[in-house]
């Protein structure tokens, strides 16, 4: 298959507020058509700023982005059209009725009256029985699903979703979840920013990282699994021993303060574990175990130790 | 042009001024008709003509003028700030609309609603005094003019208030007074003559001057320095608009 040319490009984008702080240093990111994008990060890290340049509502201080191939700034119509954005605040008309308000979108982005657009957006959402009801009287998970609606009006070709399901209850997440599939298999690139590892990993095809204004990593999320992916073996000890013998200083292993526990790090790429010599020289030196547990470690282990790092 | 955008604002907007019809247009009237109550029929049966006109006569067109103006810049500012407020604006900044077309929404419709207005409280004024309009095509010059100017300024003010009582504080502190001194409620030549160059650096004087006379044709100054002071003004709000929007002021930073 012939790479196909990003559907976004950011180049060298740093952005700088009037305060003097540096909320974007040099950034590079280059986003496949068609998949699920994750930017992962935490608070203040950059996420909400790199977005909100994307889409025009903040302007760059330095570099470039492109969109479709068309520079935000110079072409910023057909950029901007390609785009449908959910930010991460309820920002809501209190006074309009869903349906209208989801119309209004659609006409401000220069698309021509389409009610049965509008209303498979609103099924699709499960927003139709609501379409006459004022915003105001809509819980906040309904009003998350009213600004995608807005956001998918005007049959974007990328959404962004910046913390959809924050707020979210876990039923309706899943739902949020199906619907975002359900978008790219329509053939919409997504791009959304979460603090819940677990929808990155369950969700992205790619994820990113970015943490002080500064991308630290972008992977396939599986490649990134298994690079980074740890799995821990944990040693349930019949009688506890106060120190590791020396035979077993090869294998690196941590016992826990109260002696008991014996954990053992492996790499799940490996070919050979190491587990089962671990189990006979253990047997050799004399301790044995009354249970075993592994874990492999998350994505959001894997995100921590990241962010952590110097 | 995004055609749809403007249409889809100017509708946005002006669905808003119909949810608030009370607090748009009833309340306006209801105002005016009270200075016409009190002015016009109580102290006006006092006073003789003015200019050659009754005085109940002689204040209609400054109290439509007082009316369109502060309207004006009360709808517009509001209309572009309570978005800012409740971050609705993140939705105008991220569309494929070019500043032109989200001002010909916002400030379009603004100023159609204060025309209406307008129109309302001449129509009002005319059951109490009889109304005659010499030029109607000069009155609808100036009312549209005017509508828009303040409209333009009423905008620049929303983008740069950040709280609720900056967005109250030019109305209320500087165009109420020049409106009230500008000569609404008498002739500039009535005033003695210190004060009547003091007055002619009132820019509202020129407005309501303009207004007066295709109505009746007096005037405190010529029409053509009326017609070139709003006009004046307007370019002022126009460039001043082009400014925020180029530098992204108060709306990307």
């Amino acid at each position: 298959m012939l790479a196909q040319p990003p559907i976004i490009s950011v180049s060298n984008l740093s952005k700088t507020y009037g305060s003097g702080f540096k909320a974007l240093k040099g950034i590079n990111l280059d986003i496949k058509r068609g998949e699920i994008f994750a930017l992962l990060g935490p608070n203040g890290a950059g996420k909400t700023t790199l977005i909100s340049i994307i889409c025009g509502i903040a302007n760059l201080s330095e570099g470039r982005v492109t969109v479709g191939g068309h520079d935000i700034n110079s072409d910023y119509r057909a950029a901007r059209s390609l785009i449908g954005l959910v930010p991460q605040e309820l920002h809501t008309d209190s006074f309009e009725t869903v349906w209208a308000t989801v119309s209004f979108s659609r006409g401000l982005f220069g698309k021509p009256k389409n009610p049965a657009h509008i209303e498979k957006v609103l099924k699709d959402l499960s927003l139709w029985d609501k379409k006459d009801s004022k915003i105001i009287t809509l819980s906040g998970g309904m009003k998350r699903r009213v600004m995608i609606a807005k956001a998918l009006s005007h049959e974007p070709q990328i959404l962004f979703l910046d913390e959809p399901t924050a707020g979210v209850d876990v039923e309706l997440r899943k739902g949020m979840w199906d619907v975002v599939r359900g978008l790219q298999a329509s053939g919409v690139t997504i791009i959304l920013t979460t603090h819940y590892i677990q929808e990155a990993e369950e969700m992205a095809d790619r994820i990113g990282v970015i943490n002080k204004g500064e991308i630290i990593l972008v992977e396939d999320k599986a490649g990134l699994m298994q690079k980074l992916g740890k799995k821990h073996l944990t040693l349930h000890l019949q009688q506890k021993i106060d120190a590791i013998p020396p035979a077993l200083a090869p294998y690196k292993l941590q016992l826990s303060s109260d002696g008991r526990l014996l954990t053992y790090d492996y790499d799940t790429k490996g070919e050979r574990t190491g587990i089962t010599s671990l189990l006979s020289d253990l047997r050799n030196a004399g301790i044995h175990i009354s249970d075993l547990d592994t874990t492999q470690s998350s994505l959001e282990d894997i995100f921590v130790s990241l962010v952590r790092a110097p | 042009m995004n055609y749809r955008a403007i249409r889809a604002i100017y509708l946005f907007e002006m669905a808003r001024t119909w949810r608030t019809l009370l607090q748009s247009i009833v309340s306006p009237v209801v105002s005016t008709s009270l200075y016409f109550v009190v002015f016009g029929a109580a102290i006006g049966s006092r006073i003789t003509e003015v200019e050659g006109v009754s005085y109940g006569t002689f204040i209609v067109p400054g109290l439509v003028m007082l009316s369109v103006l502060t309207q004006s810049i009360a709808n517009a500012s509001f209309g572009i700030y309570f978005p800012k407020f409740v971050g609705t604006i993140y939705e105008i900044l991220s569309a494929p609309v070019s500043y032109i077309e989200i001002v010909i929404g916002y400030v379009g419709a603004a100023a159609t609603k204060s025309i209406i207005l307008g129109l309302i409280i001449m129509a009002t004024a005319a059951l109490f005094v009889p109304l005659h309009i010499h030029h109607p095509w000069w009155m609808l010059t100036f009312l549209v003019l005017t509508a828009v100017t303040f409209s333009l300024f009423g905008f620049i003010i929303g983008i740069w208030a950040d709280g609720f009582e900056k967005l109250q504080m030019i109305p209320m502190l500087i165009v109420t007074p020049l409106t009230f001194l500008g000569g609404s409620f008498y002739s500039v030549n009535m005033l003695p003559s210190g004060w009547r160059t003091v007055t002619l650096l009132n820019p509202v004087v020129y407005l309501i001057s303009g207004f007066r006379w295709s109505f009746y044709e007096i005037a405190d100054v010529s029409v053509a320095l009326s017609l070139g002071m709003t006009l004046g003004f307007l370019a002022i709000c126009m460039v001043l608009v082009w400014w925020i929007f180029r530098t992204g002021y108060r709306l990307k930073n």
